[in-house]
């Protein structure tokens, strides 16, 4: 059967990777490729990386980080981040991406969505949300969860996938940061709309939170980025503990 | 030794490119017939629609050349669409003309999926369990688990499989039909188990 996925995010400014201040070695860890590199070796399964930069110069050095991971890193690879056009789509597929990831782009842009689809295949685009509960309902969030859009999250999600979007991301803001665990009650109703992956973000503080998320079986992967960096979690030990527990885990 | 990946205007080969690169093989990336009779070896790519990329080997001559240097016992390796348009038919939305050189077909998964719990497209990790030993399989880690993407696969080739992955029903994963081999996962995305193989097919 297919492994359920375990994936680090790097978090990507001006060609260093953020939240990696606290890691041991702090010179090898805030170089992205070296990172990756660890994180490959360690047995990640597909890596994300999201351009945070705004400026110009940062989104060229950003390109060449991923060219740089994908001339030797060959898992599959996701990049999101300011990605608006076909263009944008296309500048980091040259460097390497295998999927692309959209947020904001498409709450701007909708159609971005069907029209990546149809130049790169579904299986290239992948949908991601900040959700957040406001009232009794989900909400999609824009600008790095700043902003309400107003735009019920599973109705987006749904309408997304329908337009081509052959994976989602969801990231809730309720669960992020806090290291409580997944949201699971978010991510139930997102797999009850949809029949493409779905990869859990926010709210992983410890082993036992995967253990949690993978019971649910609409949730394909969980992403995670600072207890990584932090190695409060190793991926090797990860795996062997959930692979104990019954979770096809690709080891 | 070169190795031609053939390009017909089918998808991102940049990893697959990248990955030979790294292996030390040496490698050209071509849509020209006498560069593929040039060749040592030969591997056809591909993401997309059957076919539509069906039709573009056709329109470029690349049908007929693949054809006759797979007929002269040049190794050839087809990866994910390029594994498919080994078989003879696809049913890939209305029916299509592969290029025949392994016996079989081209299916939807869907429909022969026993649980709807089972997501289509098939996109993941999954375990490789070799049915039929091979010199591809040289320096591959029995067990290991290889990266798939796809919604279509072969069916009737029991003769020719190497290698299945479970899926509620043993999904063709690896094929060999004399000197045509055919991986429905990406090697190239399969971490050091794709490599593995990459590498052997080069040393073949």
């Amino acid at each position: 059967m297919i492994s359920k996925r375990i994936i680090p995010c790097l978090d990507i400014r001006d060609g260093q990777v953020v939240k990696g201040q606290n890691f041991l070695d702090v010179k090898a860890v805030a170089d992205p490729v070296e990172l990756a590199r660890f994180y490959n070796e360690q047995g990640a399964d597909e890596l994300v990386f999201y351009d945070i930069t705004a400026s110009v110069e940062g989104r060229g050095l950003f390109v060449d980080i991923l060219r740089r991971v994908a001339a030797e890193i060959f898992i599959p690879l996701t990049v999101g981040g300011g990605i608006r056009t076909l263009a944008d789509f296309d500048r980091v597929l040259k460097a390497g991406a295998d999927k692309v990831s959209v947020n904001s782009g498409a709450i701007d842009d909708p159609s971005i969505i069907a029209k990546a689809a149809a130049r790169y295949g579904s299986q290239c685009v992948v949908l991601s949300l900040d959700v957040k509960r406001v009232g009794g309902s989900y909400h999609v969030f824009a600008r790095g969860g700043r902003e309400d859009t107003g735009l019920d999250a599973l109705d987006w999600a749904a309408a997304g996938v329908a337009n081509g979007a052959g994976e989602l991301v969801i990231n809730s803001i309720d669960t992020d940061g806090v290291k409580q665990g997944f949201d699971l009650p978010l991510l139930d109703a997102v797999a009850a709309r949809v029949s493409v992956p779905i990869i859990a973000s926010g709210g992983a503080g410890n082993m036992a939170h995967f253990a949690e998320l993978f019971q649910h079986p609409g949730v394909d992967a969980g992403l995670a980025a600072s207890i990584f960096h932090h190695r409060q979690v190793l991926i090797p030990e990860l795996k062997r503990y959930l692979r104990a527990r019954g979770i096809e885990m690709r080891i | 030794m070169t190795v031609a990946i053939i390009d017909y205007g089918v998808g991102n080969l940049f990893s697959l490119r990248s990955s030979l690169d790294y292996l030390g093989i040496d490698n050209v990336l071509t849509g020209e017939t006498a560069a593929l009779r040039r060749a040592d070896k030969l591997i056809l790519p591909g993401v997309g629609a059957f076919g539509d990329a069906a039709a573009k080997l056709h329109e470029r001559g690349l049908a007929a050349a693949i054809c006759r240097e797979a007929a002269a016992e040049k190794p050839l390796l087809g990866i994910c669409l390029g594994m498919q348009l080994l078989f003879e038919l696809s049913h890939e939305f209305g029916e299509h003309k592969g290029l025949a050189l392994i016996p079989g077909t081209v299916e939807p998964l869907a429909p022969d999926l026993p649980s709807p719990a089972l997501k289509v497209p098939h996109i993941g990790w999954n375990r490789l369990d070799i049915v039929r030993d091979d010199p591809l399989f040289k320096y591959f880690t029995p067990g290991s688990y290889v990266y798939y993407v796809h919604s279509f696969y072969a069916k009737g080739c029991a003769e020719s499989t190497l290698a299945t992955s479970e899926y509620g029903i043993p999904v063709t994963g690896a094929v060999r039909r004399g000197s045509v081999w055919g991986t429905q996962f990406h090697p190239e995305k399969s971490g050091a188990a794709g490599l593995a193989l990459l590498r052997a097919f080069a040393e073949l």
